[in-house]
């Protein structure tokens, strides 16, 4: 613990000898491609797939009407909704899935594809979700028996009277409406799987790009049980992944047809996905439409807080949320103040665009959150004329208050906030800094410092709240340990970047006292891994991690009382140190971990199993709420609106850090997927429905030249509840970055009125802006 | 993301790729540095049945000086510009282009005259090329023939290259004493084509006065576009703010640009002002210290 080992699994990435889906070839296997609609709203009149099937190598054309048959052309999503895997009827966005051409190899099925002629009719479609309400909306989901509306759900939190009577008497009320973008994970690797159906023994083989192949198996089962695929038949697995961040979460259409194909035609059938595919038809995130409001005082005490948020779902709501948390964990907007009176509602709506939305690096809508809070209590800091970083002082929960439970009912464990963002604030020479912006304003110059102090609410969950379609989301460990002393371990998650092969080793490393190298770490193969419920929401380390920790706590146990055999003494006679156990006060009569092991398959005390193995399920008690302070420098060229990131100071907590190195890339990562929403990246759809950015030429994923140089720093709050007391960190970054951009550049434009501005900032929304209020 | 199916052929002379060019007619297609080409295929925006690979050809390939006359080869790699010493002596502007053409890998295989020949307003080298006063070699059956860059783009996609012709090489005149050379783009992130791009050379004679002028402008009109009025804004008189500013003003007139997701036209407009300005004060620094 705490050693920046390097990692495992580079050895084989770097050498090019990563597995990836697409790596998986099998004798006999067919491609499949996918014809997409280019309406985002329309009656399919007719699929015409006459010229397709004279394609050279083409072997079949799938349509909703196949699928119909087995009743496979409508399956659920993760939050109960349902969604259509080759539609029978009516397309609902554009790039959706309208039939898949299956060939003897890739370029036979694209050119089949080419081939499908499909005749529509376009309907107008719904794109604005604030007119997804209107009463004379078109309703979307007639296929829902009875719907009258594009309303999905209503959540509220809080308590609204209370909240209302202190903004009522509150001397300084702040409001901003603010649009957190619809953007996507675009991960390296885009989605795809193998789909293997053997006739003979009943059993489909599923290689697949998912984060929770266990999770996976229990959905196949549920939807394709009706045909005999029940879930002991079924073995999902997913190898090395090139990136998940929530987008390789969902079921897509394209794993069905898949699978559909291969048990109709008993031959493997492979998808991959292409970049515009995966880019235009995949899972968004975010797309929260947030009104915030803050009341406080004059001197800068906040009192209360009001969120309402209209949320855009597409055409289904294919979030990947626990099942009891329709906007995930949104609640945490409250922050990292301490205040008692808040009122959030949400509204979910219907439009004709792609379904999600997932949770893109970020702990279910704790990126949304965030942003609202930070953004909102730097507007309170405008308002009243002082400094972001005073205020924030002002109101942080202090150390001595945890567990603090929020208003909205979070307890959150730890946490030291003052001490994280003083050593930000130490870190850029603050002051310094805002002395350099006084002079630069009275030259007409644009500097901008931007803070975020945020809390992050990670690691679910503890069994009582947190299900996904009423699988609790605990996570496993089992560790089995070679008569040599050398270990595998398994996990029920599933690492796509994260390097779990390193950090899970680690832990166990720590625990037992065997050498990190000597631990085969395995994950992804349901055959032989625990269930688990998967890789995202920063959920590895606090839960799976924690499953490892007490896994091997538990053969420390049996360790203790096989040297106790082995030395003749009484187990409370025996000292643990990392690898050994010793008599007290002889420390040269003691056994190492590896004798004791041997010993476990070879001379194991009378009336002990033998062996030396254990599994752990770990149901957390509480979440873990990991907390950070970012401080961002911008400098803006007023003539062009061009944005300069100067400094980026990251300052996270995350309780006890495993492997430094890794977290240090795991922050770096995710303040680049920040700086990408904050000033590049959002899918933009025109009044028709049409992407208008739906390739990497126009959705402007930032790249090594675009990225800062990130400055990062740690003060360290361990968990009070984690076995090691660690707390997760991947999503921090992304989730505390884009409101310290956001408040830097706001900050630099504020002397020229400007409030607010909606992500993503980029130079000619600046420019639009100066020039709106005459600065230009 | 797969072209349609086409035949590959690989010539090893000039001769025969044209005469390949005319067997084939208008389903053949030159395929050189492939970065333009090629996603356009994959997209099959383009499905030319028939791909003739210059790239074996040997000889298209140099940048040279001779007789006052600067030669660039057709299938010079952008890499080979960004790193030639012979025109970072002489011609700084294209060390400023090429860097700002997507990232290296590409410009490892891209090529001065597949930027060229491929017509984009939106790519950067034509521009240059127009301040640069350049000239382009095309050579065909017939032979070679020269073609002034201002009489080279037609409209989207179109060049005075005829069917059967291949862009072999680009002449520039060496500039004189007093001579400086800039460019910039607004990119909204590298490997971006500009929101707006401004190619200038300017040559300052001893009274002070400039004595040539040459402004080319990156993807605010429908073809590549030389600033004229802009130039001559210039020329004669004496470098002044007042007359810089005449030649921004006159360049953000004279473009047209369209609103996209890149700016609005306004905004186009208002950045080609802003780099002219700072390209003809980077361009002359330059030739104030060379």
């Amino acid at each position: 613990m705490g050693h920046s080992l390097k990692r495992k699994e580079d050895a084989r990435f770097i050498q090019g000898k990563g597995r990836y889906v697409d790596d998986v070839k099998l004798p006999g296997m067919l491609y499949m491609d996918i014809v997409r609609s280019p309406y985002a709203y329309a009656k399919i009149k007719n699929i015409n797939i006459d010229e397709a099937m004279k394609v050279p190598g083409v072997v079949a054309v799938v349509t909703g009407r196949d699928l119909e048959k087995y009743n496979l052309h409508w399956m659920p999503t993760l939050m109960s909704d349902t969604q259509m895997v080759l539609p029978t009827d009516t397309v609902m966005y554009q790039a959706q899935e309208v039939a898949a051409v299956i060939a003897t190899s890739k370029y036979a099925a694209r050119d089949g594809r080419e081939a499908v002629r499909v005749e529509y009719e376009p309907m107008k479609p719904v794109i604005d979700p604030y007119k997804s309400l209107d009463p004379d909306a078109p309703v979307l989901r007639t296929d829902k028996e009875g719907k009258k509306d594009n309303h999905i759900w209503n959540w509220k939190v809080g308590d609204k009277q209370k909240t209302d009577d202190v903004f009522a008497k509150a001397e300084v009320v702040v409001k901003e409406q603010m649009h957190i973008p619809r953007i996507h994970v675009a991960s390296i690797e885009t989605c795809g799987c193998v789909a293997d159906y053997d006739k003979v023994n009943n059993h489909l083989t599923m290689y697949m790009t998912t984060q929770a192949p266990h999770a996976i198996r229990t959905v196949i089962a549920l939807v394709a049980g009706h045909v005999g695929l029940t879930e002991e038949k079924i073995r999902v697995i997913s190898p090395d992944i090139g990136g998940g961040f929530g987008g390789k979460v969902p079921v897509y259409p394209g794993y069905v047809i898949a699978i559909a194909v291969s048990f109709l035609v008993g031959k493997p059938v492979k998808w991959i996905e292409d970049r515009s595919e995966n880019l235009q038809a995949d899972s968004f995130a975010r797309d929260y439409h947030i009104t915030a409001e803050m009341a406080g005082t004059k001197d800068g005490k906040i009192l209360a807080t009001r969120f309402k948020v209209l949320a855009d779902h597409g055409y289904t709501d294919a979030s990947a949320n626990p099942s009891k948390f329709p906007t995930g964990m949104f609640s945490i907007a409250t922050g990292s103040y301490d205040y008692d009176a808040t009122y959030m509602e949400c509204d979910a709506v219907y439009t004709n665009k792609p379904p999600g939305g997932v949770a893109y690096r970020c702990s279910f809508r704790v990126t949304e959150a965030v942003h609202a809070i930070e953004r909102i209590t730097d507007r309170f800091a405008l308002e009243i004329g002082k400094d972001p970083a005073e205020l924030r002082l002002q109101n942080f929960i202090k150390k001595e208050d945890f567990p603090w439970k929020s208003p909205t009912g979070w307890i959150y464990d730890s946490g030291d906030y003052h001490k994280g963002l003083l050593k930000a604030m130490d870190t850029v020479d603050y002051h310094q800094l805002r002395a350099e912006q006084a002079e630069k304003r009275k030259r007409g110059e644009l500097m901008g410092i931007g803070l975020s102090t945020f809390t992050e609410v990670v690691g679910a969950g503890p069994s009582k709240d947190f299900d996904i379609l009423g699988i609790k989301m605990f996570d496993s460990a089992e560790i089995r340990v070679h008569p040599t002393g050398k270990a595998i371990a398994r996990f029920g998650t599933k690492s796509q970047g994260q390097g779990h092969e390193t950090t899970y080793a680690q832990i166990i490393a720590e625990e037992l006292g065997i050498p990190a190298e000597n631990i085969q770490i395995e994950e992804g193969d349901t055959d032989t891994a625990p269930y688990g419920l998967g890789t995202y929401a920063s959920r590895s380390t606090p839960t799976a991690g924690a499953a490892a920790a007490v896994a091997s706590r538990k053969l420390r146990d049996k360790a203790r009382k096989i040297a106790a055999y082995l030395l003749e003494v009484s187990e409370d006679d025996l000292e643990w140190e990392p690898g050994k156990f010793f008599v007290k006060g002889a420390p040269e009569k003691s056994k190492t971990i590896q004798e004791i092991v041997f010993a476990s398959y070879t001379n194991h005390p009378p009336g002990m199993e033998a062996g030396f193995e254990a599994t752990h399920y770990y149901d957390p008690p509480n979440l873990t709420f990991p907390s950070g302070a970012y401080i961002c420098v911008v400098d803006i060229d007023k003539e062009t609106g061009a944005i300069h990131v100067r400094r980026f100071v990251a300052i996270d907590d995350c309780g006890n850090i495993i492997n430094p190195m890794i977290v240090q890339g795991q922050v770096h990562g995710g303040l680049t997927q920040g700086i990408a929403p904050a000033m590049y990246e959002e899918l933009i759809y025109d009044e028709a429905g049409n992407i208008l950015n739906g390739t990497f030429m126009d959705y402007l994923v930032p790249t090594a030249v675009e990225s800062p140089k990130w400055e990062t720093g740690h003060t360290v709050t361990p968990s009070p509840h984690h076995p090691i007391g660690a707390k997760g960190v991947g999503e921090s970054p992304t989730v505390g970055a884009p409101p310290a951009i956001a408040n830097a550049i706001v900050d630099a434009l504020s002397p020229y009125g400007i409030t607010h501005l909606d992500i993503p900032i980029t130079p000619f929304k600046v420019w639009k802006a100066l020039k709106e209020k005459g600065a230009i | 993301m797969i072209p349609q199916s086409f035949q590959y052929e690989s010539p090893g002379s000039l001769a025969e790729a044209i005469s390949m060019l005319q067997q084939y007619g208008e389903d053949a297609k030159i395929l050189s540095g492939g970065h333009s080409l090629i996603p356009m295929m994959k997209l099959r925006f383009a499905t030319p049945e028939y791909l003739i690979d210059i790239n074996n050809i040997p000889g298209l390939s140099y940048i040279r000086e001779e007789n006052g006359t600067l030669k660039i080869g057709g299938l010079t790699r952008e890499a080979e510009l960004e790193h030639s010493d012979l025109l970072k002596q002489h011609f700084p502007i294209f060390a400023d282009v090429t860097k700002l053409i997507a990232d290296p890998q590409v410009r490892n295989m891209g090529t001065i005259g597949g930027n060229l020949a491929h017509g984009d307003a939106a790519n950067d080298h034509p521009a240059v090329m127009m301040a640069l006063h350049a000239t382009v070699v095309a050579t065909g059956p017939e032979g070679e023939r020269e073609i002034p860059i201002d009489e080279f783009f037609y409209g989207f996609y179109m060049t005075a290259l005829q069917h059967g012709d291949i862009l072999t090489e680009i002449r520039i005149p060496m500039p004189p004493p007093g001579t400086g050379s800039a460019y910039h783009k607004m990119e909204r992130k590298v490997g971006d084509y500009a929101t707006a791009g401004v190619a200038v050379q300017i040559t300052i004679g001893d009274n002070g006065v400039v004595t040539a002028a040459g402004i080319g402008l990156t993807n605010v009109n429908p073809v590549p576009l030389r600033a004229a009025r802009s130039e001559q804004a210039l020329i004669g008189k004496p470098l002044t703010e007042a007359t810089i500013n005449e030649a921004a003003l006159y360049a953000s007139e004279d473009c047209n640009p369209s609103s996209d997701l890149r700016g609005s036209e306004e905004y186009k407009r208002s950045i080609v002002a802003t780099l002219v300005k700072r390209m003809i004060h980077q361009a002359v620094n330059r030739a104030n210290n060379s």
